[in-house]
C-alpha cells in the first residue's frame, strides 16, 4: 500500500521518541527529539511535510531551506554541547536521522537564496558530528532521494532502511528519470532488474554493500510496539557497531556486498593509490 | 603607431573555457610539477554505461593530476564536462574521493595537500543512479576530512556549470572561483520547471538563469568567492594566491547561524529579487580586471 | 553498443610515444594510441552506435593505407563522423611522430 512521503517518517518519529512536535523555534517541517535508547540519550531528527510552510515549494516532506537550515542547527547543537571545556571527553551522544524525504525542494525561491549551501551545512553538520565521534545512525523508513538523502542522512556511519515496496532510495524519481534519460519507465524498471544500481527496489539497493541493514518488519506504516521495540533494538545495535568502527564511511567499500558489487571502486581507489605513492 | 604594439587583449588570453578537462587541470598546475593518476592509458572505466549501450571514456570523466601549485603540494581533480555533461559515476567519484583521502592522508602525515576541484558536472550520473549518488557522498565526505588540514578550492568555469549533488561538494569548498559564464546550483532550471511548473522557473529564459545561478551573482550575494574572466592565466593566478592563502577562518558552510537569520528574514510571499540579495547578503565581487578600468 | 577489432600486419615500423586524443561527447570519440606488443597494428573499436562495421574497416583501410606504424589503437566512439575520425587519428599520429 502506498502511503504519502513524509507520513511515515513521522509515524516513526513518534513510535521511536514519544514525542512528535519541533523544538522552540524551528519550523513545523522538522522534528527533533532527545530520547534514552539503550544507555545513551540519542538526538532523533526528521523532516517531514508542512502544509504551512513559508516556501511553497517545500510542503509535501521536501527538504528546502529552513529544514537544511535548522537540521544544520539541531545537529551542531549535539556536537557543541559535547565539547564544553571543562568536562572531561564524555561518550559522544547518537545522532539518529528517520528519513522519509520526497527531494529536495524545486523552486525558484530556493536556487535564488543558494540552497546548494543549505544543504551542504546539514550535511557538514552530520558529518562532523560523524568524525568527532557521534555514531550518525540513518533508518530510512520511507523514501530517501537525491539532495534530500545527500543533506538529511547520508553522511551517516551506518544505514538501516526496511525491506518493504515503500522505502525507495534512489537518484531521481521514476518520472522524472525516464523523461531525463528519454526512456520508458517499463524500462527503467527492466534495467532495474539486471543492473543493481538503477534498481528503485531497496533489496538491489542492499546489494551495493551501503547499507548496514535491511530490516524485516511487520507492517511498517502501523507498527506494533513489538515492531517498534524490535527497531530500538537495531538502533541500539548500530550505534554500538558505529562506536566499534572508524568514523569514516569505509565500512561502505569493505562490507560483503560492496566488495561484489563495487569491484571497480575498489579497484580504482587502488590504483589511484599505488600510483600517487609513486608521483 | 604601428597595430603590431597594441595587440588586442583577446588575442592575447587564452579560453579556460575552451579547454577541456585535461588542459584546463594541466593549466593550473606549476610547469613540470605534476604527474597525472589512472589516466585514460590505464583504462578504468565504468563498468555500467557499455551495459546500456552508452559509451564509456578511458578515463571516465574524472582526470587527477598530482603535483603543485605555487610550490605547495597540490592535487587538480577535474571533471570533463563534455563526456555525459562530467556527471559523477562510480569510477569517477572514486577517482576523486581516493584522491581527496590520500591528500588527507599526506597532510596528516606532515605533507600539507591542497585541492583544487574543476567542477563541470551535472550531478549524479543516472546511468548509475545509487552509486553516483553514494559516489557524491562519500566526496563530501572526503572534502570535510581534507579541509581540516588544507583547502578545497573549487572552480567552475562553464559552460555545464556545477549543479545537482556536486553543488553541495561546491558549497562545502572553502574557496569557489566562478566565471560570468559559469552557473551554481542545486536544481536545473528544466528540472525544477518539471517538477514545479513553468510558473515557477521558465527554463528558456536564460536571462533569469543567469540572474540566478550565474557567476557574477553568486559572487556579488556572498555564496562564491571570485569572479573571474575566462582567462587561463588569470584562473591560475587566483587558484595560486588562494593556495597560498591556506585555510579560511570559518568556511562558509559552517556559518549557519547567519544563513538561518538570512532565510528567516526572507520575505517569501512572492519570488526573491536576486538583485536585492546583493545588497542584504553582501559579499565582494572580485573581477580580474584585463585593462586598468575594464571589468569585462 | 558494437565492438569492432582490425588487424594491420603490414604496419610493421616501430613507434616509441603514446597519444590520447578527445573526448566521448555525443557525435564525437576518442583514441588512444601507443606503441603495439606485436610487430603489427590492431585496432579496436567500441562503438555505440550499431550497423556501421563496414564504413569503419574503410576508414581503417585507408588510415593504415597511409600509415606503417606498429600501433595498438583503442577507440571510445559515440557516433563520430568519418570526418572526426579521421581528424582524431591524425592528431594521434601527430604526436606520436612528434
Amino acid at each position: 500500500m502506498s502511503i504519502q512521503v513524509g507520513l511515515r517518517g513521522k509515524a516513526w518519529f513518534e513510535a521511536l521518541t514519544g514525542k512528535n512536535s519541533p523544538m522552540a523555534g524551528d519550523p513545523d517541517s522538522v522534528l527533533t527529539a532527545d530520547v534514552k535508547i539503550g544507555e545513551d540519550t540519542a538526538r532523533f531528527l526528521c523532516v517531514v511535510p508542512n502544509p504551512q510552510a513559508r516556501f511553497p515549494c517545500a510542503r509535501r516532506g521536501e527538504v528546502g531551506l529552513e529544514e537544511a537550515y535548522t537540521l544544520a542547527a539541531r545537529v551542531n547543537e549535539v556536537i557543541e554541547q559535547n565539547t564544553s571545556a571543562d568536562k572531561q571527553p564524555i561518550s559522544a551522544r547518537p545522532i539518529i536521522a528517520i528519513v522519509d524525504v520526497k527531494s529536495q525542494a524545486y523552486g525558484r525561491r530556493e536556487e535564488t537564496a543558494a540552497i546548494f549551501l543549505a544543504c551542504a551545512t546539514a550535511a557538514e553538520a552530520y558529518a562532523s558530528a560523524r568524525m568527532k565521534g557521534h555514531p550518525v545512525i540513518t533508518l530510512v523508513v520511507g523514501q530517501a532521494i537525491s539532495g534530500g538523502f545527500l543533506t538529511h542522512g547520508y553522511q551517516a556511519n551506518r544505514i538501516l532502511a526496511f525491506d518493504d515496496s515503500d522505502v525507495v532510495i534512489h537518484a531521481m524519481h521514476k518520472e522524472a528519470a525516464a523523461r531525463i534519460t528519454l526512456r520508458t519507465v517499463a524500462e527503467l524498471d527492466r534495467l532495474g532488474h539486471e543492473i543493481a544500481p538503477l534498481s528503485y527496489d531497496v533489496r538491489d539497493y542492499a546489494k551495493l554493500g551501503l547499507l548496514h541493514k535491511l530490516l524485516h518488519v511487520e507492517d511498517p506504516d502501523k507498527p506494533a510496539q513489538a515492531t517498534v521495540t524490535q527497531v530500538q533494538k537495531e538502533l541500539i545495535d548500530a550505534v554500538a557497531d558505529a562506536r566499534a568502527g572508524s568514523t569514516d564511511l569505509g565500512n561502505r567499500l569493505t562490507s560483503k556486498a560492496a566488495r561484489e558489487t563495487r569491484k571497480a571502486s575498489v579497484a580504482a581507489r587502488a590504483h589511484i593509490e599505488e600510483q600517487w605513492i609513486k608521483a | 603607431m604601428s597595430y603590431a604594439t597594441v595587440i588586442p587583449e583577446f588575442v592575447l588570453r587564452q579560453s579556460f573555457i575552451e579547454l577541456d578537462a585535461r588542459a584546463r587541470a594541466q593549466s593550473l598546475m606549476d610547469p613540470g610539477s605534476w604527474r597525472e593518476l589512472v589516466g585514460p592509458f590505464d583504462r578504468i572505466e565504468s563498468p555500467w554505461l557499455p551495459e546500456q549501450g552508452i559509451a564509456p571514456q578511458f578515463d571516465d570523466g574524472c582526470v587527477v593530476l598530482k603535483g603543485a601549485i605555487a610550490g605547495k603540494a597540490t592535487v587538480v581533480i577535474a571533471l570533463e564536462g563534455g563526456f555525459q555533461a562530467g556527471s559523477m559515476g562510480e569510477v569517477s567519484g572514486a577517482k576523486m574521493a581516493a584522491a581527496l583521502d590520500l591528500a588527507t592522508r599526506d597532510s596528516q602525515n606532515g605533507k600539507k595537500t591542497v585541492a583544487v576541484l574543476l567542477l563541470e558536472t551535472g550531478g549524479v550520473r543516472l546511468q548509475e543512479a545509487n552509486l553516483g549518488l553514494n559516489a557524491i557522498a562519500e566526496v563530501m565526505a572526503s572534502i570535510l576530512a581534507l579541509r581540516q588540514h588544507a583547502p578545497v578550492i573549487t572552480v567552475i568555469a562553464g559552460t555545464v556549470g556545477c549543479f545537482g549533488g556536486m553543488a553541495l561538494a561546491a558549497g562545502l569548498s572553502s574557496y569557489i572561483v566562478m566565471t560570468p559564464e559559469a552557473r551554481l546550483g542545486l536544481n536545473g532550471p528544466e528540472v525544477i520547471e518539471q517538477e514545479s511548473g513553468i510558473e515557477e522557473f521558465d527554463s528558456s529564459d536564460r536571462a533569469l538563469i543567469w540572474a540566478i545561478n550565474g557567476g557574477e551573482q553568486r559572487v556579488a550575494m556572498g555564496v562564491a568567492d571570485e569572479l573571474v574572466l575566462d582567462d587561463a592565466q588569470k584562473i591560475a593566478a587566483i587558484v595560486r594566491s588562494h593556495v597560498e592563502a591556506g585555510l579560511p577562518a570559518v568556511h562558509r558552510s559552517q556559518q549557519v547561524d547567519l544563513y538561518r537569520e538570512r532565510i528567516r528574514a526572507l520575505d517569501t510571499s512572492r519570488q526573491i529579487d536576486p538583485l536585492t540579495l546583493r545588497e542584504t547578503w553582501g559579499g565582494k565581487t572580485t573581477v580580474s580586471k584585463t585593462r586598468k578600468g575594464v571589468t569585462r | 553498443m558494437e565492438q569492432l577489432k582490425f588487424e594491420y600486419p603490414s604496419a610493421k615500423r616501430r613507434v616509441t610515444k603514446k597519444a590520447h586524443v578527445g573526448v566521448v561527447g555525443s557525435g564525437d570519440m576518442e583514441v588512444l594510441m601507443q606503441p603495439a606488443e606485436t610487430e603489427s597494428a590492431n585496432v579496436s573499436i567500441l562503438t555505440s552506435v550499431n550497423g556501421f562495421s563496414s564504413s569503419w574497416k574503410a576508414m581503417m583501410d585507408r588510415f593504415f593505407s597511409k600509415y606503417d606504424g606498429a600501433v595498438r589503437i583503442d577507440i571510445n566512439d559515440a557516433g563520430a563522423t568519418p570526418g572526426s575520425v579521421m581528424l582524431r587519428l591524425e592528431q594521434a599520429v601527430e604526436v606520436i611522430e612528434s
